[in-house]
């Protein structure tokens, strides 16, 4: 193998309350795929930051070629050859594809120039891009590109990529990994953070496992099983959910041709979506970030009404009913962002418990909030899910993401629903978290409860869904039994070639 | 009712005469806003100067010195506004309208002394041949410096947001801090440098009306002229060139009601001295019914770099 | 090098601490601008803040005043407090406030010189109506048209104060008052007359409302759904949707309530201390109670205390006028001053300091 590029040694950083890297020392060599694995606060995000720029150690060093690295910030990383392509954050939808490569670089050359090296280099890479479309009217795979080629275009010795498949088609993926090992045989290395087992074992050649901060260990990602990496991120077994066998009941909710326009110019419309979930069941819709998902639910959790007859709950039109009235009905839902939508950040967790519950859990009579009750009924719910708070009287912005989550998913569960709608219920949740909320999905659908659960994570759907939809640019997919699927079939469906044109759904 | 008593040539001067104060806080409030930042203090710097500009003229003899000492208290009074809500991280709504009470406050306790006084105003400076255009030499190129320096500097402006780098950096900022952040951008620094310029851009408006358009020191003489530039902002969907039509749109229905009130138009005159403000809201009606489009996507929002 | 850091939950110490610390802070500052304007700071600072309630010449004078100025600050800032709660901005106060007392004040003049019982209750109901109406403009507009509320609630203080000048020197005139503007005077009608109830406390009819005001803005906020649905809007408008909250509905309930609150102190003002509809009566409580809203950390009971303090600032400015020639916009300046040492010393109730030693940010 090749020289070493970047050398890490000792490196830790300390926030209030957790210690988000501790003693990490690590080697990146060039020209190597070195993957970075961890869990949803592992401490990988501190970590490139520090490499960035973006925060400094407390201690501990960095070597870049054997010379001292220690980057003041993102610029001066930069120029040690160091870019980064990030998760979120980095791009201006208001801003059209070549300004937002220029705002990346340090010296960026004139307007007419850029624009010209953006179409050689992004063509050369297999990763076509128009400098003049602003960058709000792009697709999550297209902004990605964006970030990759700000990066390409200033020959980066070290790439560092965060998340990088998340937003993205399995066909896509494979284009992104064509490209990654191009840039590697031209001597890159690029730093690869990622959560998914899989793709690191077919990509990487080294991986650095972090576990609550600390290196856990260095390996080589294709000697070792997904089972032995997940134990080594994870660091002890944890129980994985099992479905009790369920009967399939009557169909509970029912959606009928929902069309919906987009409300705004960064949305996206519904098309034409129609799908049934029967009592008992699990229904997982799949699909790449910004496909209609965020729609969707507010199309069915009654914050935007739908055209009368496409939502049907117990074979009554409830199309028309706001979020209130939905609620009486038995039709109850939890939306992908905590903070803010599905829990007011800066209000205790007894009046977040108000927020849906009022009505179902008696805790307001004649206009009046029976606070006594409402701090029972979060308790109940702290209890029941094992949120560890210190008390309901938290403002919900101090929870870990995992224990708000299991809040505000549990909230809705104790209030006994018909029909369950989830959006992303496990994103950013640590593992044992999500597997305990994905348990009490299973449990509630064992008891009768028709549930829809929209993710991101395909991994998360094959496991608890019994049948499987995908939207793509607000177009849902026919849903078809979970046991017929392979990642082909699947990646087609995402990628919206609904060529299997069965009959319209199984009743 | 007398309309053949306006004469033309007078009201399109005098046109670009009321409306230069606008246009100045309108054009400083513009890059404020396009970096991200609402400052509602319009007002209470505009006062103030108007105040400090009438003061340091008065004193000195020189409007041109009171200009300069306007835009700096202009800029002082800005400074505590971007302390407060870039450093202290304060809402930014709450202290922009605490902001206009303390400039209120501020200029009429200086101004006490300064009432009823007269000040140097600046001389009119005839353009070279074009002042002497029939008709038009009179309208547009006979006016005093301040008219073709406001002119100017939206032109500035337009070119420094669409041409330069640190025109792209201001505005990288003000559509996604954390973006701008994470790319290594000073996010406070960059908005720190446009509410300095803002208010010194409202200094310079305030003093205009206090030098030239009035001239004199009066209580409470903005009357509103700085949320009228606010609603300029707005109406002009945050681009230089519109921000120029906005206010002298404004400056048009200011000077037509005052000629209609003075060749006794048989309307109320409470509703001819109304007309600006109602005009303002028409205007925003407008604007908002057709969406507001363009504004800055972080407008408003505190930023602070948790990591 | 010094950072901030976010606390995990508003600290209930700060927020509690700060607007004592801000008026200090105000003090301090302005006792230096009085001395910047020759007089003596510690005097000063006296003859405002303590000589108003303590001092024996004037006390017995000065101390019924104060429940007269804080009565319209606190019923116009509980109204904006409710507002401020769900991110809905009225900063156009001082236009409802005279629309209210111009309403009002007509509606009891059309029955001049009747002296039924039923006369001031009429009144009433028309102030809050026409309080209530002008803050619906803005409240329609941004409802039907996302048109911003703080820029047409502002507008329409001047276009307010624009019909104040028209209706007391033509529609309101007294048509015994020899051509002079200003209307009829209300303390020489009795069954119109808002009267001091107990004599020597100052206390009359708009002060009853604002301390009903109070009680009542505490039940709604801190034990009714609809107060909830008001903060939930302010704190998370996401959330509020997804809880139900139907947001127009906030909208018109929030400006309805401050624009009717702020119609009702005009109402009482004009019929009681001002005496008449005049073309100045009105003294900028809308725009003071702006602070006393903030200061009063937009709770009923802070706004209370704030009203009140505000209110010494008031009588304690005048004062100081008076004995020490301290110029009155200096007190404007002082009130202004202590939003923003408020705001300013805020920062402590969400963040924390920490020295650092480096730290690239």
């Amino acid at each position: 193998m090749a020289d070493t590029l970047l050398s890490i040694t000792g490196l830790t950083k300390a926030y209030p309350g957790v210690v988000a890297n501790d003693d990490v020392s690590f080697d990146i060599r060039t020209g190597e795929i070195h993957a970075l694995l961890g869990e949803n606060g592992a401490g990988k995000s501190t970590l490139v930051k520090m490499i960035y720029g973006l925060v400094a150690p407390d201690r501990g060093s960095m070597r870049i070629d054997g010379a001292a690295f220690a980057p003041g910030s993102p610029s001066e990383a930069r120029q040690s050859g160091v870019a980064m392509v990030f998760q979120h954050f980095s791009l201006f939808d208001a801003l059209d594809v070549a300004e937002n490569v220029s705002l990346g670089m340090d010296d960026p050359p004139k307007p007419g120039a850029l624009a010209a090296r953006i179409r050689d280099v992004s063509e050369a890479y297999g990763l076509p891009l128009d400098p003049h479309r602003l960058v709000g009217t792009l697709s999550a795979g297209e902004r990605q590109r964006v970030e990759i080629i700000r990066c390409l275009l200033q020959d980066p010795r070290l790439l560092i990529m965060d998340e990088p498949t998340s937003v993205l088609t399995p066909q896509e993926v494979e284009i992104l990994f064509e490209t990654l090992r191009k840039l590697k045989t031209e001597g890159t290395a690029i730093l690869y953070i990622s959560h998914k087992l899989e793709e690191i074992r077919t990509l990487c050649d080294h991986a650095t496992i972090l576990r609550r901060g600390k290196k856990v260990a260095t390996c080589t990602p294709a000697e070792e099983t997904a089972r032995k990496l997940a134990e080594m991120m994870v660091g002890s077994s944890f129980a994985t959910p099992v479905a009790q066998s369920r009967t399939r009941g009557d169909v509970l909710l029912e959606i009928r041709s929902l069309s919906l326009p987009a409300p705004d110019a960064f949305s996206t419309p519904l098309r034409d979506v129609s799908f049934a979930v029967a009592a008992g069941e699990v229904l997982g819709i799949g699909g790449v970030a910004g496909n209609g998902q965020d729609e969707l639910l507010a199309a069915l959790s009654g914050e935007r009404i739908a055209p009368a007859g496409t939502v049907a709950l117990k074979g009554k039109d409830i199309a028309r009913l706001g979020p209130v009235a939905r609620r009486d009905a038995g039709l109850l839902s939890g939306p992908e962002e905590r903070l803010g939508h599905a829990a007011a950040p800066n209000m205790s967790l007894i009046e977040n418990g108000v927020l849906t519950a009022a009505r179902r859990e008696n805790l307001v009579s004649r206009g009046f909030i029976g606070w006594g009750d409402a701090r029972r009924f979060a308790e109940r719910v702290i209890d029941a899910f094992d949120v560890r708070t210190p008390g309901p009287g938290v403002a919900a912005r101090a929870l870990s993401g995992g224990n708000l989550q299991k809040f505000v998913v549990g909230r809705e569960i104790l209030q006994r629903p018909d029909v369950l709608v989830l959006n992303q219920p496990t994103w950013g949740v640590d593992a044992a978290a999500a597997a305990a909320i994905r348990q009490a999905i299973l449990d509630l659908a064992a008891k009768g409860a028709a549930i829809v659960v929209i993710s991101q994570d395909l991994d998360e759907l094959m496991e608890i869904s019994d049948r499987f939809a995908a939207l793509n640019e607000g177009r849902l997919s026919a849903a078809r039994p979970v046991a017929e699927l392979d990642m082909e079939k699947i990646g087609l469906m995402m990628g919206g070639a609904h060529d299997m044109e069965v009959a319209h759904d199984v009743h | 009712m007398d309309l053949g008593s306006i004469s033309v040539v007078l009201l399109v001067a005098s046109i670009m005469v009321s409306a230069t104060p606008i246009l100045l806080a309108a054009i400083g409030e513009m890059v404020v806003e396009k970096a991200g930042v609402l400052n509602l203090g319009v007002e209470g710097m505009m006062i103030t100067g108007a105040v400090v500009g009438f003061a340091f003229a008065v004193n000195s003899g020189s409007p041109m010195f009171g200009f300069v000492a306007a835009a700096l208290a202009g800029a002082l009074l800005s400074s505590a506004f971007a302390l407060l809500t870039q450093f202290l991280l304060s809402n930014q709504v709450a202290t922009g309208l605490g902001l206009t009470l303390v400039g209120l406050g501020l200029s009429s306790l200086i101004g006490k002394p300064y009432e009823g006084i007269k000040s140097p105003t600046l001389p009119k400076l005839d353009i070279p041949i074009l002042s002497d255009l029939p008709v038009v030499g009179r309208m547009l190129f006979s006016h005093d410096i301040m008219v073709y320096l406001s002119l100017l500097l939206v032109v500035c402006v337009w070119a420094f947001l669409k041409y330069t780098r640190a025109g792209l950096i201001l505005r990288a900022v003000g559509e996604s801090h954390d973006s701008a952040h994470a790319l290594g951008y000073r996010v406070v620094r960059v908005r720190f440098l446009a509410i300095l310029f803002g208010g010194a851009c409202a200094g310079l408006g305030g003093a205009y009306l206090s030098l030239v358009r009035v001239p004199q020191w009066t209580e409470g003489m903005t009357a509103g002229a700085g949320w009228i530039a606010l609603a300029i902002v707005v109406f002009a969907s945050w681009r230089a060139g519109r921000i120029l039509v906005g206010a002298y749109l404004f400056g048009g229905v200011t000077v037509l009601q005052l000629n209609l009130q003075a060749a006794g138009a048989n309307v109320p005159v409470a509703l001819l001295s109304a007309s600006p403000y109602l005009i303002t809201i028409l205007v925003l009606i407008v604007i908002s019914a057709r969406g507001a489009h363009g504004a800055p996507a972080s407008l408003a929002r505190p930023f602070h770099a948790s990591s | 090098m010094i950072r901030l850091e976010k606390r995990p939950e508003p600290s209930r110490f700060w927020t509690a601490v700060t607007p004592l610390i801000a008026v200090a802070l105000t003090m301090v500052v302005g006792g230096m601008l009085f001395a910047w304007q020759g007089a003596d700071p510690v005097e000063a600072i006296r003859t405002i803040f303590w000589d108003p309630i303590f001092n024996p010449q004037f006390a017995a004078f000065t101390r019924p005043q104060l429940l007269v100025k804080a009565g319209p600050l606190i019923l116009i800032a509980i109204g904006l407090s409710i507002g401020f709660r769900a991110g809905i901005w009225n900063i156009g106060a001082e236009g409802q406030y005279i629309m209210g007392a111009i309403c009002g004040a007509g509606a009891g003049l059309a029955f001049y010189p009747s002296e039924s019982v039923l006369i001031f209750p009429l009144m009433i109901v028309a102030g809050a109506l026409g309080g209530w109406a002008w803050a619906m403009i803005p409240a329609v507009l941004k409802t039907r048209f996302g048109t911003n509320e703080i820029l047409v609630s502002l507008m329409l203080v001047y276009v307010a104060e624009n019909i104040l000048a028209s209706v007391s020197s033509g529609l309101l005139r007294n048509p015994e008052g020899m051509g002079f503007p200003g209307s009829r005077n209300f303390k020489q009608w009795d069954a119109t007359h808002n009267a001091e109830l107990i004599s020597g406390t100052g206390m009359h009819w708009g002060v009853v409302f604002a301390f009903i005001a109070v009680i009542a803005a505490y039940v709604l906020m801190a034990r009714h759904i609809q107060g909830f649905h008001i903060r939930l809007t302010g704190e998370a408008p996401r959330a509020a949707r997804f809880a139900g909250v139907n947001p127009t509905r906030i909208v018109i309930l929030c400006l309805g309530i401050s624009g009717a609150l702020a119609g009702l102190a005009g109402l009482f003002e004009v019929t009681g201390p001002a005496g008449q509809i005049s073309i100045d009566f009105n003294s900028g409580y809308g725009f003071t109670a702006i602070i006393v809203a903030f200061l009063g950390r937009l709770h009923p009971v802070g706004i209370l205390l704030a009203g009140l303090l505000m209110a010494l600032t008031y009588i304690g400015g005048e004062l100081a006028q008076l004995m020490l020639g301290v110029p009155g916009a200096s007190i404007q300046l002082f009130q202004g001053m202590l939003l923003f040492f408020l705001l300013a010393t805020d920062v402590f109730t969400n963040y924390r300091l920490r020295f650092a030693a480096r730290e690239v940010s």
